[in-house]
């Protein structure tokens, strides 16, 4: 499985990438094991990425079952995936602009590796949101940096000298500017896509596109594959083209706890019942060896969780309408 | 008539959705700005148009949101966007006209901190970070602020600016945000627990109204500063039977926000 783009990255502020465009056609459907064996190495940058919506806790358990380690972590919002594999000694650094669990409270396994000054102490790089969509942003677009009214009079650009002051060179004042984020490996959870990975996104988009985009290797994991056909059907639905998809993992409740828009809500009950269990470093180090050691993929933690408590996940069903996209032939 | 009892939380929650009347485009905030805004939006504002920087224009949740990420904003919202599209051309572009935060830590000139308490390297409390806060603060066209105030929390300095608000004074504040083009004017209301606060001349906060049953002794108790108040001071209306019907019945029958 090796990569559609260039193996060695140029520096960020001169990238200049090309495609090595196989077929486009060509079914790029595999195990979350392959795929995170081949594509996910010790001490890449990885996102993560789904803001709430269509987060990869199988492909985080999946790296944490594999033992990545000295991962940097991006993400704008670790929440339990993160805690899970920063946890589970996968993770050197994160870079970050909101931290915690989402309506609930803290993360115990990111918080105890972020006190002290112990050698496992982790890194942190911490932008506000837009400093972080802006950064993948830059990076996908192979620009420099991405320039924002953000950070003024704030004391975020002292925690983190990365972001900047620049002048307009066009005299009218001055912007901040954050550098471009360039991931190693970007995963993405989604609806659905064909095996050549061209990927459908319905509901929050967080900025997954962005993050795809600006990655060297993606890998998508989805609740269906889906025909060719049904993709082209719709094409405004598209967000992730299979140009840049090195992996298509198929993987029904993979983002589970979180949400996928019209297939599952979130599940709260886990967010409330991690808060305990975050707070001691005993029983994290039991929850990931019965849920992920434990077990050897998504289809075995689906089966444990029990059907019962996945169907009360399953909303009503809302339509969209249907739109004419005309035939011209 | 007898007024229903009521918590400082819920006469909270109700004096800042209150506040939203008039307001057309508001960007909603984690937390206790969230419950304030999807109760204006069934009382003084319908016609208000919500923004959730998870990409989300014109939400009519059917259910109190768990999250800003929350499924219930998505359908039958009125545009779902990327979070680039959000940041650049909805809240950076101008369009918002009041964001909604809450903070750890504020200022009398309404500066606010959500990530440290402590020093940045060596924090006694690692708080969640800005989230869209920073920019909210710079970028919506006025900031309300809704927070519970004690000594820890309306402190003389704050430990970290995440959010800028009246800088160092009204004067500074006026001079920077003209210089530097920002669109956003600073914050205009702080509705706590206890009061209602609104910025005078020079930038600094003053108690403006007491909500029922608390007293200005209370209020000087609960700030790390000598607070001005501009006399007469009046009350806050109670809450509603209906306000408070919506919040227990709809908006938070578990009481997460409330209790």
């Amino acid at each position: 499985m090796p990569s559609r783009r260039a193996p060695a990255r140029a520096p960020a502020t001169t990238a200049r990438w090309t495609r090595n465009l196989g077929s486009m056609t060509a079914s790029r459907v595999a195990s979350m094991h392959d795929a995170i064996a081949e594509l996910v190495r010790d001490g890449d940058t990885v996102a993560i990425e789904g803001f709430t919506h269509l987060i990869s806790f199988a492909a985080g358990h999946e790296i944490i079952r594999q033992r990545r380690r000295d991962l940097t972590l991006a993400r704008m919002t670790p929440d339990l995936i993160y805690d899970q594999m920063v946890a589970a000694g996968c993770a050197r650094k994160l870079i970050f602009s909101w931290l915690g669990n989402p309506g609930v409270g803290g993360l115990g396994g990111i918080r105890r590796r972020t006190e002290g000054d112990g050698p496992d102490r982790l890194e942190l790089e911490e932008y506000s949101h837009f400093g972080m969509v802006g950064r993948y942003t830059a990076g996908a677009a192979n620009l420099p940096f991405y320039p924002l009214r953000s950070y003024f009079e704030t004391d975020l650009p002292k925690a983190n000298p990365l972001i900047r002051e620049i002048r307009s060179p066009y005299g009218d004042g001055t912007v901040y500017a954050v550098p471009p984020l360039r991931p190693d490996v970007t995963i993405v959870h989604a609806q659905r896509a064909d095996a050549a990975g061209n990927t459908q996104i319905w509901g929050l988009l967080g900025c997954q596109k962005e993050a795809a985009f600006a990655a060297e290797r993606v890998i998508v994991v989805v609740e269906e594959l889906v025909d060719e056909a049904v993709i082209r059907a719709d094409p405004n639905r598209t967000v992730i083209p299979g140009l840049i998809v090195d992996a298509v993992v198929v993987e029904p409740f993979g983002a589970h706890p979180s949400y996928v828009q019209g297939a599952y809500d979130r599940d709260n009950r886990f967010y409330l019942d991690w808060d305990p269990i975050t707070k001691d470093a005993a029983a994290l180090d039991a929850w990931l060896d019965e849920w992920v050691h434990g077990l050897d993929g998504r289809a075995a933690y689906v089966e444990k969780l029990g059907a019962e408590r996945l169907a009360a996940l399953r909303p009503a069903p809302a339509p969209s309408g249907i739109v004419d996209y005309g035939r011209y032939s | 008539m007898t007024e229903a009892a009521f918590s400082k939380n819920e006469m909270m929650i109700v004096a800042a959705a209150r506040e939203l009347a008039g307001q057309r485009v508001c960007f909603v905030g984690v937390g206790l700005p969230n419950i304030a805004v999807n109760l204006a939006q069934r009382t003084v504002a319908p016609d208000i148009e919500l923004v959730y920087e998870s990409g989300v224009f014109g939400a009519r949740p059917q259910r109190l949101p768990l999250s800003i990420g929350d499924p219930t904003i998505v359908t039958g919202a009125t545009a779902v966007t990327s979070m680039h599209e959000l940041f650049a051309f909805y809240l950076q572009g101008g369009l918002i006209d009041v964001g909604f935060l809450g903070a750890a830590q504020i200022d009398r000139y309404g500066n606010l901190n959500s990530t440290v308490i402590g020093a940045y390297d060596a924090p006694r409390t690692r708080l969640p970070g800005s989230g869209g806060a920073c920019e909210i603060a710079i970028n919506a066209r006025q900031v309300f602020v809704i927070m519970r105030q004690s000594v820890r929390s309306f402190v003389e300095r704050i430990d970290f600016r995440t959010s800028p608000g009246n800088l160092g004074g009204a004067e500074q504040s006026e001079r920077i945000r003209r210089e530097q083009g920002w669109l956003g004017r600073g914050p205009s209301v702080v509705v706590t627990d206890l009061a209602l606060w609104r910025f005078d001349d020079t930038g600094e906060m003053r108690v403006e109204s007491l909500h029922p049953g608390v007293t200005l002794d209370q209020v000087r108790e609960t700030v790390g500063w000598e607070p001005k108040d501009a006399p007469p001071l009046s009350t806050t209306p109670p809450p509603t039977a209906e306000e408070l019907r919506l919040i227990r019945e709809e908006l938070d029958p578990g009481g997460a926000y409330t209790s």
